[in-house]
């Protein structure tokens, strides 16, 4: 029963916050100079005033900001999220078609670094200042601090064009391949090098946050008494340290959760992978208004649903935490 | 005389067959038909319907599914498209087309002289916000099923260089006609008449065209298919380029810096012809509504102080000429004699120093302001370049950041001091020139209008009356005259004509074959063996 209370407030507390966040962007937006119309024309290298003019009249931009504001909040009401300034399409087509690609990118890299981080953490918690940890740590900085986009130009270099095992680019192959398996193939295939440039710098933000953490909780008194209480070290690792040292990794994983569909822009270029972050990307400086705030909107929903989510797992990782509560 | 006269003739008859020999070996063996040209394309673009988007990303693929009455050559002179012969009446006030009765749209149904009264009339003043003006004093009438007449109330110059895919694209009236144009559902799925038809989009990775076997051109196109893939970030280009994995990128698709490493390629060529028709002309724009820009001598004294060969040949890598002044080189109403303005920061300084701009204890004569064009790291190398060489001669730029809406509305409304930008003149300097320098075009709130607040009444009238002439000898010379005086008045400082390299497969033939380069339908583009 408490868990359903504890929902319920949730979800009431979501909706403010996502309608919230919603009005803070429809103004943030709206504060930069320049308007769809100008970016149109500029795009378009012509422009009279009859077509600026007919631009704002279509998207209704020639209406008070208030009054716009409340159309928009509106029809979000309603799931609509109107439609794209530049292409004139329905903006949840848009993010649609779009989203798999990224929850793919993203979903993949996340996985790939929740399984390899910790692990390696541990691994190197274990035997602190040996040479595999030492070893770890290096490699690790070397891919907290190397920008994403210059890691995945030299994958791109090593594998791509020197040794010509994996595609450069693309979501698919340039010649359509036939049948389920191969078409499978082709995708997993294109999606190695991305999914891994991106992973890289999770992976070592995890092994990071997850020897720091461990290292920390195996000074702690109860872990002294443990290992007092004569239990092999394998047991005192993973019944004592470890659950306890898993606090802040949920934690970060969570937020890293809330950020899937927003976070790949970088490696979505590079790769030029179909995705969301891309879209966001050029919806902004296209001006694209309603384009954007729908993506905001989607990655405002994601955030707020895996932070409740990562809640939960920690209350049931650590039940002091619902005791607080 | 008669000996000369079989020399004369023994003279042709040689000319003629190295004309044949020459001929066979530059036209390559018999075009091979088949093949799936991959191209780059970027941004995605946010339609393909030619005149309801006009940014450079719609044009590549909408060119080979729509088609114009004409295209242009190299020198701009009109060729047959849609329409197979045309007339232009004495007066120039009646224009006769007849067009090919072979055409059919990608849905099946005959192409007539309807579809283009309907393009002319309705569908280009509606959308297409380039041509309204031009198509908005014409009246446009169907004889007979296959005979268009264009007729004026007065003579307008530009009007036969007019009638490309890009300025007049002749859409279907059975698919627009009674329903609002920009909501069509075929504007995703475009109808067309050209080479190829429209096969797929997919969102984020490409547009899948594929051959028209129906094309009213028998035997054409050679090639089976077009993909136009979207790829995001330049350095992914030019690898994609280098491993063969796309034959084709044009315009700004790859960075300057890299286009020499690729020429070097055995497996890749560059063409930098093919921008004719578009003319890029890139300028240095003072508001001349400010000072110090309102006095000429401050212009000239910037016109002094840029080195441009150093412009062309360090930021835009050669990939570029140094233009004269408002009118490209490459136009046929071009002329050099103008007052040209080389290198010398010594002329400058004494032109500031006439103007009593004398520098202070800091050397600083006047502070202003540049806002830089920005597309990339080219154009902030360019303002980098103009505030170094102007700080030379004591003049402090600093630098202002936008991004491209924040650009452009601070120039349409005349908000900066001096800004740098590039704007396609077009085919005709009545059409894409003009509007930079006439008074009645300073809009403000509008981009690309007379920005600048430039106003000259002789230019006005110049310019007026060049438009109208129906003779195009006399119009040569009236752009002459005004040539002259915008080169006096420094009007804009003009920095570089741009030479956009395509850069493609060796393998590729008949890529740039007239003034409207990568624009052209690529009916006659194909692979070799």
């Amino acid at each position: 029963m408490p868990q359903i209370g504890f929902l319920l407030q949730w979800v009431v507390k979501a909706m403010a916050v996502v309608l919230a966040i919603t009005i803070l962007n429809f103004f943030l937006i709206r504060l930069a100079p320049g308007d769809p119309a100008m970016v149109m024309a500029g795009e378009a290298g012509a422009a009279d005033q009859q077509f600026l003019d007919r631009v704002r009249q279509d998207f209704g931009l020639d209406q008070p900001v208030v009054v716009q504001l409340w159309t928009y909040v509106k029809n979000v009401v309603t799931l609509d999220l109107g439609q794209s300034y530049r292409t004139g399409r329905p903006v949840t087509d848009m993010i649609l078609e779009r989203l798999p690609a990224t929850l793919l990118l993203t979903g993949t890299a996340y996985l790939l670094a929740l399984l390899v981080g910790p692990l390696l953490g541990a691994l190197a918690a274990m035997r602190p200042r040996s040479i595999f940890d030492s070893l770890l740590m290096v490699v690790s900085l070397v891919f907290y601090a190397t920008p994403i986009f210059w890691v995945g130009l030299l994958l791109i270099l090593v594998f791509s064009v020197q040794l010509g095992w994996l595609p450069p680019f693309g979501m698919h192959s340039m010649i359509p391949v036939t049948g389920t398996a191969a078409q499978i193939l082709d995708l997993a295939r294109h999606l190695v090098l991305p999914a891994i440039t991106l992973a890289l710098f999770y992976i070592a933000v995890y092994v990071r946050l997850t020897r720091a953490s461990m290292l920390e909780t195996a000074s702690l008194d109860y872990v002294k008494t443990a290992r007092a209480k004569g239990l092999p070290e394998w047991r005192v690792a993973s019944a004592h340290i470890l659950r306890t040292a898993l606090i802040p990794i949920i934690t970060f994983a969570g937020l890293q959760a809330g950020h899937l569909v927003g976070g790949a822009i970088v490696v979505e270029t590079v790769f030029a992978w179909p995705g969301i972050g891309r879209l966001a990307f050029d919806a902004l400086f296209q001006r694209d208004y309603n384009l954007l705030l729908g993506v905001f909107l989607v990655s405002a929903l994601m955030v707020v649903f895996f932070n409740m989510l990562t809640d939960l797992v920690l209350r049931i990782a650590d039940p002091r935490i619902a005791g607080r509560a | 005389m008669h000996i000369l006269r079989t020399m004369g003739l023994i003279g042709r008859v040689v000319a003629a067959l190295l004309a044949v020999a020459f001929l066979g070996t530059a036209a390559h063996a018999d075009p091979k038909q088949g093949g799936v040209l991959n191209s780059t394309l970027w941004p995605e673009p946010p339609g393909i319907v030619i005149g309801i988007h006009l940014n450079a990303p719609t044009l590549l693929p909408s060119s080979k599914i729509f088609e114009g009455l004409l295209t242009y050559d190299f020198q701009l002179a009109p060729q047959p498209m849609l329409a197979e012969s045309w007339e232009v009446s004495p007066d120039g006030l009646t224009y006769t087309f007849k067009l090919r009765q072979n055409v059919k749209w990608h849905d099946g149904e005959d192409f007539t002289a309807d579809d283009v009264v309907f393009s002319l009339t309705k569908f280009i003043p509606e959308v297409h916000p380039r041509s309204r003006p031009t198509f908005e004093r014409a009246e446009v009438t169907a004889p007979d099923p296959y005979t268009v007449v264009v007729k004026l109330k007065e003579p307008y110059g530009p009007l036969i260089r007019s009638f490309d895919v890009i300025s007049a694209p002749i859409v279907a009236k059975h698919i627009y006609d009674g329903s609002p144009i920009r909501e069509n559902p075929s504007n995703r799925a475009p109808i067309g008449t050209g080479p190829f038809k429209f096969a797929e989009w997919r969102s984020g990775e490409y547009i899948h065209l594929v051959r028209n076997d129906d094309y009213w051109l028998e035997g054409r196109p050679y090639l089976d298919e077009i993909y136009y893939r979207f790829i995001p970030d330049s350095a992914s280009r030019a690898l994609a380029l280098e491993m063969g994995q796309v034959q084709l990128a044009t315009q700004n698709d790859i960075e300057l810096v890299d286009v020499a490493r690729l020429a070097a390629m055995p497996h890749l060529q560059v063409e930098t012809k093919g921008w004719e028709w578009g003319a890029p002309i890139s300028w240095l724009e003072m508001n001349l509504r400010r000072k110090p820009f309102d006095d000429v001598r401050f212009r000239k004294a910037v016109m002094f102080a840029l080195d441009r060969e150093f412009i062309r040949d360090n930021i835009f890598f050669g990939l570029a000429t140094v233009p004269t002044g408002p009118i490209h080189s490459s136009s046929p109403f071009y002329t050099a004699d103008v007052t040209t303005y080389e290198y010398d920061p010594d002329k400058a300084r004494a032109l500031l120093d006439e103007m009593g701009l004398t520098p202070g204890a800091d050397g600083v004569r006047v502070e202003v302001g540049l806002l830089g064009l920005p597309y990339g790291e080219l154009w902030d190398r360019l303002s980098q370049y103009i505030r170094q060489a102007l700080g030379e001669v004591g003049v402090a730029v600093t630098i202002e950041t936008a991004d491209v809406a924040g650009w452009g509305s601070r120039i349409s409304n005349w908000e900066s001091d001096m800004s740098t930008t590039y704007l396609t003149t077009l085919s005709d300097p009545a059409l894409g020139v003009a509007r930079s320098y006439i008074t009645e075009n300073q809009q403000k709130g509008v981009l690309f209008t007379n920005t600048a607040g430039y106003s000259n009444p002789e230019v006005d009238r110049l310019f007026a009356q060049a438009a109208n002439e129906p003779d195009e000898a006399k119009r040569r010379e009236l752009y002459h005259q005004v040539q002259k005086i915008l080169a006096d008045d420094v009007a804009l400082a003009w920095l570089v004509e741009l030479q956009w390299p395509t850069i493609f497969s060796a393998k590729l033939k008949n890529v740039v074959r007239n003034g409207l380069g990568p624009n052209d339908n690529f009916a006659e583009a194909y692979f070799e063996e």
